[in-house]
């Protein structure tokens, strides 16, 4: 995983509360093997005008220029901004992977959905939790003459907007230093081998029946 | 000692190791795959060469992409069979027990994992599909995880996690006849909105739960996804015990019994505190039709289309605003006036034989409306079909002209051939009306087993006891 570097970029508004991952990644994409190639059906319902099949080349297809992802200067944002519950539904964690090949590394939402908030960790996407009044306060300005720019950096947890304005953020230490650093999960997870194993021995004796060979393939 | 919610007790039961900046690693018992989650996490796998940690705490089953019509035919979407060729040749290769399209045990997952008795009381559980809350029902602790947590959980049988808070739903009733755990689930998300569960576990309790069926209390589980909780859950009781006898995956003999033990141990504390409550007093609940394209987007068969100007705040009335155009909606417009294209009746929230015999029973007898294009009842798993069949429901079904098929996750989500038009509108007792959920342009309604049946029948919403 890359890891995560203090950048600028543009704002995309997206002014809905309960964004739900089907429409972040319409299901027929899902269908894919590959962690990557969903940039461009990122948001494909709302920001094309006719129904996006899996491989299909985008160049072609009617945009609908009404969705902010298809406005000048938004589609060159690598910010994105939402309200309430953004992430909501299905697990999907292609989802994460369409936003990140379209090179947005930073969500802005009033809430996250519990899954959908896990998922960008593991794919160096930063989700930012910014209270109402903020979050209505940076729709305002980024849908005005003036769209904001705002840099993000997780250093000093801290977002600032081209006006000097500063937003501090919360994330949790151990998050953070992955994001950072861009670790590997599964690699921190196996340090701790011998924990493990030693859960695995104990509860093997206090509850015997969940180790029990789950598998057989005898039909019934 | 201090008094411990049942999710308390599990969170403990499963913790590894617990770390000062709050994050701990817990164990994972069970782990279920399907195609459309798992491939990238075997060829994360395959990539830093690393083996599952316990094959055997693993089961894989194909639901998603899997056609519902002639399985011989095989599957004809050629991206769709690729899917499924991937979870069995991962399967095959790492050595993982897998259902696959031929096997009469195959079905959506989450119907499967209880059937088979994979999900037990007191475990933890896993996959990478949100509808895991289903399986709280059983007292276990079971929430969808996205493609690297499957990856971690394969690798190291472990995930690291934050302890969730505790919230309680308490259902009172009794519940009156003819109403479901459907409409007992959308009214509660109908409360607490889309969000209102989230970072919590949500455990149902009260009368209305403990009297709900095993089945039922699924239904209330599986849906906690929506209220925005990862996690449902139900305590053990003796309906669970007997629930868990006699499935292919429990212990028989005195291993059962040993487990019974540790499994009626699996409930709250009568004196454990719950970070946020809920009541509900669900006697005089009336069926409830989702309307726009949220859960919490719900009212009851009585009411009309809701004005935006009622919505709770400003930003929710831009979002009323536009569910209303999605669905080709009129502020006013009475719910059972409302005319109905299509009708689906199945997935992991009621696709099991307690749903198929409540939608039998409305439609024995009655035939589908001529209005309705087509009305589709997708048995959860293959067992699920065959005792369906045992009981000559399928007869009931054919001769009331809906189609009976195979089992999958079929027009929930429309990964398969099975979906909605453009500008189709569907009674479905699937979990997520969506934008786009049945089919590109599908306008979804979520409902009970027995109001789908009696929409069908009428071409309307309508009240299941009035026919």
């Amino acid at each position: 995983m890359d890891p995560f570097i203090k950048y600028s970029s543009i704002v995309i508004p997206v002014d809905r509360s309960n964004i739900d991952t089907d429409a972040i990644i319409p299901k027929q994409f899902l269908k894919s093997v590959e962690k990557s190639g969903f940039g461009d059906n990122l948001f494909d319902a709302w920001r094309y005008l006719d129904q996006g099949e899996p491989g299909e080349d985008c160049s072609d297809r009617p945009r609908n220029e009404a969705f902010v992802l298809n406005q000048e200067p938004y589609c060159q944002g690598r910010i994105l901004l939402a309200r309430e519950n953004f992430g909501c539904g299905s697990s999907r964690e292609h989802a994460v992977w369409a936003l990140r090949d379209f090179g947005i590394r930073t969500v802005i939402a009033g809430s996250f959905a519990d899954i959908f908030f896990n998922n960008c960790f593991k794919n160096g996407v930063l989700p930012i939790v910014l209270p109402g009044a903020d979050i209505d306060w940076l729709f305002n300005r980024d849908l005005s003459d003036e769209p904001v720019e705002l840099e993000v950096d997780l250093e000093r947890q801290a977002l600032t907007t081209d006006d000097g304005r500063v937003y501090r953020f919360e994330i949790d230490d151990f998050k953070k230093n992955c994001l950072l650093q861009g670790l590997d999960d599964i690699a921190l997870t196996l340090r701790h081998e011998n924990e493990i194993q030693d859960y695995e021995t104990r509860r093997a004796v206090e509850a015997p029946w969940l180790f029990g060979d789950l598998p057989s393939t005898d039909r019934v | 000692m201090t008094a411990r919610t049942l999710y308390d007790k599990l969170w403990d039961d499963h913790l590894v190791r617990q770390s000062d900046d709050g994050t701990a690693l817990i164990y994972i018992d069970r782990q279920l795959l399907h195609e459309v989650t798992s491939p990238q996490a075997f060829a994360g796998l395959r990539e830093a060469g690393r083996q599952p940690r316990r094959r055997a705490a693993n089961l894989a089953v194909a639901d998603h992409n899997v056609p519902t019509t002639d399985r011989n035919a095989g599957i004809v979407d050629p991206v769709s069979r690729l899917q499924v060729q991937t979870l069995d040749s991962n399967c095959a290769e790492f050595g993982i027990t897998e259902f696959d399209m031929a096997d009469p045990r195959q079905g959506v997952v989450h119907v499967v994992g209880p059937e088979q008795g994979v999900t037990q009381p007191g475990m933890t559980i896993v996959c990478g599909d949100s509808h895991t809350a289903t399986h709280g029902a059983l007292g276990a602790l079971a929430f969808g995880i996205g493609t690297s947590e499957v990856e971690h959980v394969l690798a190291t049988q472990c995930l690291v996690a934050r302890k969730m808070q505790n919230l309680r739903i308490t259902l009172t009733g009794p519940l009156p006849e003819g109403i479901a755990s459907k409409d007992m689930i959308l009214a509660v998300i109908g409360l607490i909105g889309t969000s209102g569960g989230t970072g919590y576990a949500m455990e149902f309790a009260g009368s209305a739960v403990r009297e709900a069926s095993i089945e039922a209390r699924m239904t209330l589980c599986n849906m906690a996804i929506e209220g925005g909780a990862r996690a449902g859950l139900v305590g053990v009781d003796e309906a669970t015990v007997s629930y868990m006898a006699g499935r292919p995956y429990v212990p028989s003999g005195s291993a059962f019994d040993n487990a019974a033990v540790a499994w009626r141990e699996m409930v709250s504390d009568p004196d454990a505190a719950f970070d946020l409550e809920f009541e509900l007093d669900v006697s005089r609940l009336r069926p409830q039709v989702t309307w726009g394209t949220s859960p919490e987007m719900v009212v009851s068969i009585d009411d009309v289309v809701p004005d935006p100007e009622n919505a709770p705040d400003g930003n929710r009335t831009q979002d009323w605003v536009r569910a209303l155009e999605y669905m080709g909606l009129e502020s006013g417009t009475p719910i059972n006036q409302i005319p109905l294209d299509k009708v689906f009746i199945g997935a992991c929230t009621n696709g099991r034989i307690e749903d198929l015999r409540a939608a039998a029973a409305v439609a024995n007898g009655r035939t589908v409306a001529s209005g309705i294009k087509q009305a589709l009842v997708v048995p959860g798993s293959g067992l699920v079909k065959r005792q369906a069949e045992s009981e000559g429901l399928d007869e009931v079904f054919r001769n009331a002209g809906f189609e009976w098929r195979e089992p999958g996750c079929s027009m929930c989500l429309a990964m398969n051939a099975d979906r909605l038009d453009p500008g189709e509108r569907c009674a479905a007792t699937s979990n997520r009306n969506f934008e786009g959920r049945q089919g590109y342009g599908g306008r979804t309604h979520l409902v009970s087993p027995a109001m789908a049946a009696a929409a069908a029948i009428t071409g309307c919403f309508t009240d299941p006891n009035e026919l």
